[in-house]
């Protein structure tokens, strides 16, 4: 079975933000794949090791930094890669309209996209990706097993989780439970340099400038109070409710 | 026509829902304004109190919600009623079919948005970006319709406006919309105020070291400030506490007046589901935690300790 895994590249989790006169300023940041996005690439890797004869493809829109984190995935164990290269920023909704045609040209059974992207806070791709499609789809899926024709997952809901059996081909989002991803060994890192990555241009998929635009980007902030109360448990306790009454107001 | 769609939990409305009224309200500026209800028909009575015009889906196939079968019985509403605009809650299932909608009625999405404002085919709407570390402006430049998510928590509930009239609609579901089958489901165990609409949350880490530590502290203190209890990743991950608690990235995002953190480091994935709220109080025993950047008050200190002296001092301040 063939199982396509979407990447982003984003900035790390720990990379302080900024934001200049243009938007957030990503300059000297430094970018890794976007954490939910590994969980995919870990599930595809598995079902591979569980004996299904799988291959795994890393699919991209972005960028060309993301190359970094396609060579990652390759890395990781993704077979191949295919890299739509833009500079675009493209919404999700336009941007799984050109990543649905590469999906079906490939003819996946199977397409792992991160649940929530770090960069822009969307849940939309898979969703949408499903829909232009015509799959069905898990999201924030926990856990994920193959059976015959049919995927078996579980996933979180508003109010719990639930488990879903869907008929493959069929669209999961993933997110941190599901797996715990492996890192790449060196050997693997060079080896990755040597696997296929095809570049694609974004030209070639008719996607247009998109539906949305950012027109603002500011970083929040908040002024925080940073008081600290000291003294034993019972002092501090009965100052923090006097702060909380007096100053602050919320009790 | 601006549409509205709910889901109804337990058969009532949620809060959500009469804050996407007012969303609702704010966009049609006097226009008109209609709902879909999915759930029974009695939640379709309530959502008359607010909007004129109600579409009630109560078919056994959207009960549990599923993605698709939401989705289709949503175009189908949103064709019946002349709808280009489609509005719905930020939660899990909003942003499960959101998408999909949007891909349906070849609409821009607008997710997860904090104010929005314009007209049909030119709407700006505010929502945060980079783990909730950024407030950006997005406008929508393109598209057939809009679909809106709205986050929960940020608009207040509208006021009543009765009179309205219910529509039955028997959504046209085929074999597509329903293929993919629901097993085992469990809910959150109730009776404490809902995290997502608690005015207080108390919010619990790693640092309580064992899951009866953590209930023996944080239950007594949300009881007595009637306040909805979070969790970390790292407490649910060791299941210590069910998922349904859990805030930040992955988890609920929440905003109350007041937020508690107990025994928690404060990574960046859990202060994106909780850095908005108006004060943060934090006990940790490392002074150096993350966590004390972003609080109003801090207490260096053990939660073992210091958390049961603030919840007697709690109980005295509100027995007073
Ligand atoms: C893709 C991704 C998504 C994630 N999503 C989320 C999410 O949605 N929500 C979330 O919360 N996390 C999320 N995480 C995990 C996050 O990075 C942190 O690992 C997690 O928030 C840590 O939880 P914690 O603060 O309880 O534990 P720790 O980081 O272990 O912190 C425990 C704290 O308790 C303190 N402590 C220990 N003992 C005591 C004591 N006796 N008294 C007082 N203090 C004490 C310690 O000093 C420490 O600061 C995500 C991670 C990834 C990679
Ligand atoms: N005053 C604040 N109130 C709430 N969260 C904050 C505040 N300042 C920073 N943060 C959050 O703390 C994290 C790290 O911020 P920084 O160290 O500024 O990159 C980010 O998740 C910010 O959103």
């Amino acid at each position: 079975m063939k199982l396509i895994t979407v990447l982003k590249q984003v900035p790390d989790a720990e990379a302080r933000i900024r934001a200049g006169s243009g938007g957030v300023d990503l300059d000297g940041v430094t970018f890794v794949i976007d954490g939910m996005d590994e969980y995919g690439v870990e599930e595809a890797i598995r079902l591979r090791e569980a004996g299904n004869d799988v291959e795994i493809v890393a699919l991209a829109l972005g960028p060309a930094r993301y190359e970094e984190a396609i060579r990652t995935a390759l890395a990781l164990g993704a077979d191949r890669a295919i890299h739509v290269e833009t500079d675009t920023d493209l919404d999700p909704i336009s941007q799984a309209r050109v990543l649905a045609q590469v999906v079906q040209h490939e003819g996946a059974d199977m397409v792992l996209v991160g649940g929530k992207q770090a960069d822009w806070d969307s849940a939309a791709l898979g969703p949408a990706l499903a829909e232009v499609l015509g799959w069905p789809h898990s999201d924030w899926t926990t856990k994920l097993e193959l059976a015959g024709a049919n995927v078996t997952v579980e996933h979180d809901t508003d109010d719990g989780h639930e488990s879903l059996t869907m008929p493959l081909p069929a669209v999961i989002t993933t997110q941190q439970g599901l797996n715990e991803p492996r890192y790449p060994t060196l050997p693997n890192i060079m080896k990755a340099k040597r696997k296929e990555l095809a570049k694609r241009s974004l030209d070639e998929f008719g996607a247009g400038s998109g539906l949305t635009q950012i027109v603002d980007q500011q970083i929040q902030t908040r002024e925080r109070l940073g008081k600290m109360v000291e003294g034993d448990p019972a002092t501090a306790a009965a100052e923090l409710v006097r702060l909380l009454q007096n100053e602050a107001k919320v009790l | 026509m601006i549409l509205l769609v709910t889901t109804a939990p337990g058969g009532n409305l949620p809060k959500s829902a009469r804050e996407l009224v007012t969303v609702a309200r704010q966009l049609a500026g006097g226009g008109p304004v209609a709902a879909a209800v999915i759930g029974p028909e009695s939640a379709a009575s309530q959502m008359a109190e607010y909007v004129p015009q109600v579409y009630s889906l109560s078919a056994a196939e959207l009960e549990p919600a599923r993605a698709e079968a939401v989705t289709a019985a949503v175009q189908q509403v949103a064709a019946q009623a002349g709808a280009t605009t489609v509005l719905m809650a930020a939660n899990r299932l909003g942003q499960s079919v959101a998408p999909r909608v949007a891909v349906r009625l070849n609409a821009a999405l607008l997710e997860d948005v904090i104010k929005v404002s314009g007209t049909a085919g030119a709407y700006e709407a505010v929502r945060y970006s980079y783990l909730s570390r950024v407030t950006e402006t997005v406008r929508t430049v393109g598209g057939d319709a809009t679909v809106i998510t709205v986050k929960p928590n940020v608009f207040p509930v509208a006021d009543a406006q009765p009179g309205g009239s219910v529509t039955s609609v028997a959504p046209q579901l085929d074999a597509t919309a329903t293929r993919v089958q629901v097993g085992q489901r469990s809910a959150a165990t109730g009776g404490r105020v809902k995290l997502e609409e608690a005015g207080v949350v108390v919010g619990g880490g790693r640092g309580f070291g064992s899951a009866e530590a953590f209930a023996q502290v944080v239950e007594p203190m949300a009881d007595a400030l009637n306040a909805g209890v979070a969790s970390t990743r790292a407490v649910v991950d060791a299941g210590w506490r069910p998922y349904a608690e859990q805030v930040g990235q992955t988890g609920k995002s929440v905003a109350p007046e007041l937020y508690i953190a107990l025994g928690i480091s404060g990574a960046v994935q859990h202060l994106s589901g909780m850095n908005r709220s108006k004060v943060i109080v934090a006990i940790n025993k490392d002074a150096d935690a993350p966590i004390f950047r972003i609080v109003d008050y801090g207490v260096v200190g053990d939660v073992n300790q210091v958390g049961p002296a603030l919840t007697e001092a709690i109980k005295a301040a509100k027995g007073s």
